[in-house]
């Protein structure tokens, strides 16, 4: 166990144990470790072995940046071991090794493998013979990616709850600059959110001894009203929505204005063997002893451009690492050295690594002069601290449209203009030092407020003072070397990127092979298109194809930066794993009735009760019922209400007389068919219009539009959810009605297409005689609370005479006897009246205008090629809906669209659309069924009762 | 594409609140050729500039109202119901703030 004294900041708790399994063993952990410290302190090394080389690699960064530590939790694969929490009893796994980490097959690919990856080898190897392609491929999807996904569904269970969140001013970042910025925005009255990543909100101060700093910043900005996103990721920049992931919630943030204070990412050096474990960031391994009181090693070796690496070190040294050489790139001795070399430390000024040695672990380093030429010397260590720069986390500004320009003193690309709303504070901003960084954000916050008119007069002024303070305090920036892009090449694999293992001699290739600009070299090697996204391998990967073109690195450029920032899961963005599901008010008794519900639509409905056959039959011979509750419902009121129905239609309802009912088939501008159903005049200035199922909403749409634009006085209101309708139909419908019915049902009284109002058992209803399945029929609507009593009701007052319920399959059979079209079924969006057999619909006899009238007449000089027109089986066998209609033997002229099989009628009928020269009773026609061939003759009167002699008995 | 868009009778909303409904084209009003006819029903004028526009408020009070966007970069102009005063779409006084929908305040 490698833990040390008490760390002033450590985040552990020695008094809490927590275990936890790792590959099967268990480790000892304590409350407040990341897996990865757990994992370390432990004497883990080897965390994960890379992408491509199945190298082994160790803890890098400590922060969640680089892909070394992925390992899978409790079977959920891609979790950063350094920055995920322990909690009792987590199951933990290692990715990408088989058998086991300690011994990978696959490793082979380092070894030998070589010559067949190269950086876009799936282009060049792997390609003949061509007739091995399937076991090629079983390979490579076997090898590729990292992790396993769980394959059964209950196991990927996901919910994410969505949040929408409109602020003043979003603070991306909760460190120093970003909770001065955040608290002077709140100060001044806007209503500021910030997000932090991190453990806690603190940034840097957490581990370079500020913490309690950090809480007392975050006390304040909480003071102030600051909403403090904590653990949550910024994901993007879209549009000025930023989405943040935290947890199971995904923010959507939208602010007027945007701080950023997301500081700086520590770069890596690129060097041989650089991914062995044990090479460390100088930074990350600061944190691992800071927040969790674990040694990184015993005896390390430090590489660094600038005073950070030193700091670290000297913090590590404290701590009780000892620091046996530095190599500092630089040229003059650092005053930030002096206590690493009084502890025995030797220091060699422009100097730089060019090897790190060892087989499972560093066991040495092995140091040179800068520019070549002999020298080298090797250290024995267990641990080198690379501090190799660092570069701004400039991600979601440069989303935003910020511009990146290359800093020539810093090495590396800094942001330049800004978008109006955007700031940037802090590092981020190329400000260094507590003052600057401290003055900059609440700069940055106070320019915030002042631009959505927050503050006064003397808040300007003192924004003007912070600026200019700022100026004084930009510290006298400690010099920062600009590492070589790679140092010992010579020695072995240089990586540039540690997610894809790409290393400097493939970006040599890439170049080689012509893909020489910063953005073909990306796609070709893949460099920063894995886990880290280019925080670790940009900014190298610039330098390298530099040197390989000769170009400076401003010349090589970046290449678009893109969300995600941050590794999400799918099931964050993806939306919430449940489909909404409408069912009526009366659904309980299809259940209770063993239904079969499937899905119409959103709707959830009965198909059948068991017996779709006989479900129809009884229908013909007794009584059957039907719950259309889904029905779109409209009630149009006011004194131009039947006029605006006049223009909605082909056909005319003001002169619809009150109480009575008109079948209507609504179209579009260009005559094409868009919905049919019946509308009831209620009273002088009241229609009730219902719609298809599926269309309740576009109509809703459609006329509230069109009133939008006429401002006609009309009111609509949408009934479709407040009312049940039920189908009663059958040759005893009418007793059946008339023994529950406070009004007289004699057909004298109640005659076909009447609409009466009244008392059906007990309920207040809208009862319409309307043809639904070609008997004799009433379709009574009810307010929803009283469904379920209604279908009671029929039910119970038609037992003695064989009432059933009836399903969506025998309803289809029966409406389809009568030639009854369903829109979107037997019509699609180009299906005009005339050519779908309803030529009566259309009324062109009247002068006035309405929607669809120009294209009508058009149509009605027309002959369309194709007609709807009904058809009869010569055979048993009922052709697949969407089968072709052929003549001359194959060529296409039609298609089936409907086709059941009668148990009425003891035949196969259906309806299709065929050539117009076909359209006539008795024609032949050949239906070609995947492959089968079919003969059929058309009908073009409905199958049963054509003359509906029994709807109108 | 992210934007906010302020219904006329509700306030602020994200767009997704809303569904879009075409740009603003006038129905002719005589009796049309064919080739007007087939304009009207299936051409789009399709502006790289403002445009005016029909919108719908589908998750919310489900008015239609006009507005003026520019289709280059989404900023709204303004917003109104058919007959009524524009009134400015994106909210630029301090006191008149977008209304937060719901979420645990600082």
């Amino acid at each position: 166990m490698s833990r040390l004294p008490q760390q002033p900041d450590e985040r552990i708790d020695r008094a809490r144990a927590i275990n936890f399994s790792f590959d099967g063993r268990t480790v000892a952990a304590l409350e407040g470790d990341t897996i990865g410290s757990a994992l370390h302190a432990a004497g883990q090394r080897t965390f994960s072995r890379s992408f491509k080389y199945h190298r082994r690699r160790g803890l890098f960064c400590c922060v969640g940046q680089c892909p070394n530590c992925l390992v899978a939790v409790d079977g959920a694969p891609g979790v950063r071991a350094c920055v995920e929490p322990v909690r009792e009893g987590i199951r933990v796994e290692h990715l990408n090794a088989r058998p086991s980490l300690e011994f990978d097959v696959m490793r082979a690919t380092d070894l030998f493998g070589g010559p067949f990856t190269p950086p876009g080898f799936y282009y060049k190897t792997f390609i003949r013979p061509r007739r091995l392609w399937p076991l090629y491929e079983k390979v490579l999807r076997h090898a590729a990616g990292l992790g396993v996904l769980r394959r059964s569904q209950d196991e990927r269970e996901w919910r994410t709850e969505y949040r929408r969140r409109h602020a003043d001013v979003l603070v991306v970042g909760g460190g120093l600059a970003g909770l001065s910025a955040a608290t002077a925005a709140a100060e001044l009255g806007a209503d500021v959110v910030l997000v932090d990543d991190g453990p806690e909100p603190g940034g840097r101060m957490l581990a370079d001894g500020g913490a309690e700093q950090a809480r007392a910043l975050v006390a304040t900005a909480r003071a102030a009203g600051v909403e403090i996103l904590e653990r949550a990721s910024a994901l993007g920049y879209y549009d000025g929505m930023v989405p943040v992931w935290q947890g199971d919630t995904l923010h959507q943030v939208r602010a007027r204005r945007h701080v950023f204070a997301t500081g700086t990412i520590d770069q890596p050096l690129v060097f041989s063997g650089n991914d062995l474990p044990g090479v460390m960031l100088a930074e990350g391994a600061r944190r691992l002893a800071a927040l969790y009181a674990v040694a990184p090693g015993e005896r390390a070796v430090l590489v660094t451009t600038s005073d950070r690496g030193l700091e670290a070190a000297a913090s590590l040294q404290t701590a009780g690492v000892t620091i046996v050489a530095i190599a500092d790139l630089r040229r003059e001795r650092r005053s930030a050295a002096e206590p690493l070399i009084s502890a025995g430390a030797e220091l060699l000024t422009e100097h730089t690594i060019v090897e790190a040695t060892g087989r499972r672990t560093v066991s040495g380093a092995v140091l040179a002069p800068l520019g070549g030429g002999g020298g080298r010397r090797r250290y024995p260590c267990d641990l080198i601290l690379v501090s190799g720069g660092s570069t701004p986390a400039s991600s979601l500004p440069l989303q935003s449209g910020a511009r990146a320009e290359y800093s020539q003193a810093d090495g590396h690309f800094a942001l330049g203009e800004l978008p109006d709303g955007v700031h940037a504070a802090g590092e981020l901003a190329d400000h260094g030092g507590q003052a600057a960084v401290a003055l900059s954000g609440t700069l940055e916050g106070t320019r915030a407020a002042l631009a959505l008119g927050l503050g006064d007069d003397a808040t300007r002024q003192l924004a003007v003072d912070l600026a200019q303070r700022l100026l004084g305090a930009a510290a006298e920036r400690s010099p920062v070397a600009i590492p070589p892009p790679v140092s010992g090449a010579d020695r072995g694999k240089c990586f540039a990127c540690l997610c894809e293992d790409v290393t400097s001699k493939d970006i040599g290739l890439t170049v080689a092979e012509g893909y020489d600009s910063i953005e073909l070299s990306k796609r070709y090697t893949t460099v920063t298109m894995g886990p880290c996204q280019g925080r670790m391998c940009q900014l190298a990967s610039v330098r390298l194809m530099g040197a390989e073109t000769g170009q400076a690195p401003e010349q090589v450029g970046l290449t678009t930066a893109r969300p995600p920032w941050t590794t999400v899961p799918m099931g964050a963005l993806a939306g919430r794993p449940f489909e909404p599901a409408k069912r009526s008010a009366i659904h309980s008794r299809h259940r209770t009735l063993g239904a079969t519900v499937m899905w119409a639509g959103d709707w959830r409905r009965a198909y059948h009760y068991g017996n779709p056959q006989e479900e129809a039959l009884s229908v013909h011979r007794a009584a059957g019922v039907i719950d259309v509750s889904t029905l779109g419902k409209l009630l149009l009121r006011g004194p131009q209400a039947g006029e605006f129905l006049d223009m909605m239609y082909p056909n005319r309802f003001s002169n619809l007389a009150a109480g009575r009912v008109r079948y209507g088939v609504m179209t579009s501008d260009a005559g094409r068919i868009t919905d049919d159903g019946t509308i009831c005049r209620l009273d002088e200035q009241s229609f009730y219009v219902t719609t298809t199922s599926s269309g309740a909403g576009a109509v809703e749409q459609w006329f509230s539009w069109w009133l939008a634009d006429w401002r006609m006085d009309v009111h609509l209101t949408d009934l479709t959810q407040a009312l049940c309708a039920v189908n009663l139909a059958g040759p005893r419908a009418r007793e059946i009605l008339s023994s529950i019915a406070e009004f007289d049902c004699d057909p004298e009284q109640f005659k076909y297409l009447d609409g009466r109002r009244g008392l059906v058992a007990g309920v207040p209803c809208l009862v319409l005689r309307i043809g639904f399945v070609g008997e004799l029929g009433y379709e009574i609507h009810c307010p929803a609370a009283h469904g379920e009593h209604l279908w009671d009701a029929l039910l119970e007052a038609g037992a003695d005479v064989g009432i059933r319920p009836f399903g969506l399959e025998p309803q289809r059979v029966l409406r389809l006897q009568k030639m009854h079209i369903i829109v979107g079924q037997d019509t699609d969006s180009e299906s005009n009246p005339y050519a779908a057999a309803m030529p009566w619909i259309v009324k062109l006899d009247r002068d006035q205008d309405f929607i669809g009238r120009w294209a009508l007449e058009h149509a009605a000089e027309q002959q369309s090629e194709t007609q709807l027109v009904g058809f009869e089986m010569t055979g048993a066998t009922v052709p697949t809906e969407g089968s072709v209609v052929v003549i001359d033997g194959r060529t296409p002229a039609g298609q089936v669209t409907s086709a059941r099989f009668s148990p009425q009628l003891e035949k196969v009928i259906g309806l299709a659309w065929v050539p117009a020269a076909l359209a006539s009773d008795g024609a032949a026609i050949t239906i070609s069924d995947a492959g089968t061939t079919l003969q059929a003759q058309i009908v073009t009167q409905p199958f049963y009762d054509p003359a509906g002699e029994v709807l109108r008995s | 594409m992210s934007f906010l868009l302020r219904c006329p009778n509700c306030g602020v909303r994200e767009v997704t609140d809303f569904g879009f409904g075409g740009e603003l084209s006038q129905r002719p009003r005589a009796r049309p050729s064919l080739r007007e006819l087939s304009t009207y029903n299936y051409f789009r004028r399709n502006v790289a500039g403002v445009q005016r526009e029909w919108w719908y408020h589908r998750s919310g009070c489900r008015a239609w109202f006009y507005a003026e966007r520019d289709t280059r970069t989404n900023v709204v102009l303004w917003t109104a119901l058919p007959g009524s005063e524009p009134q400015a779409a994106t909210v630029t006084a301090a006191d008149d703030r977008p209304t937060s929908s719901g979420g645990v305040g600082g």
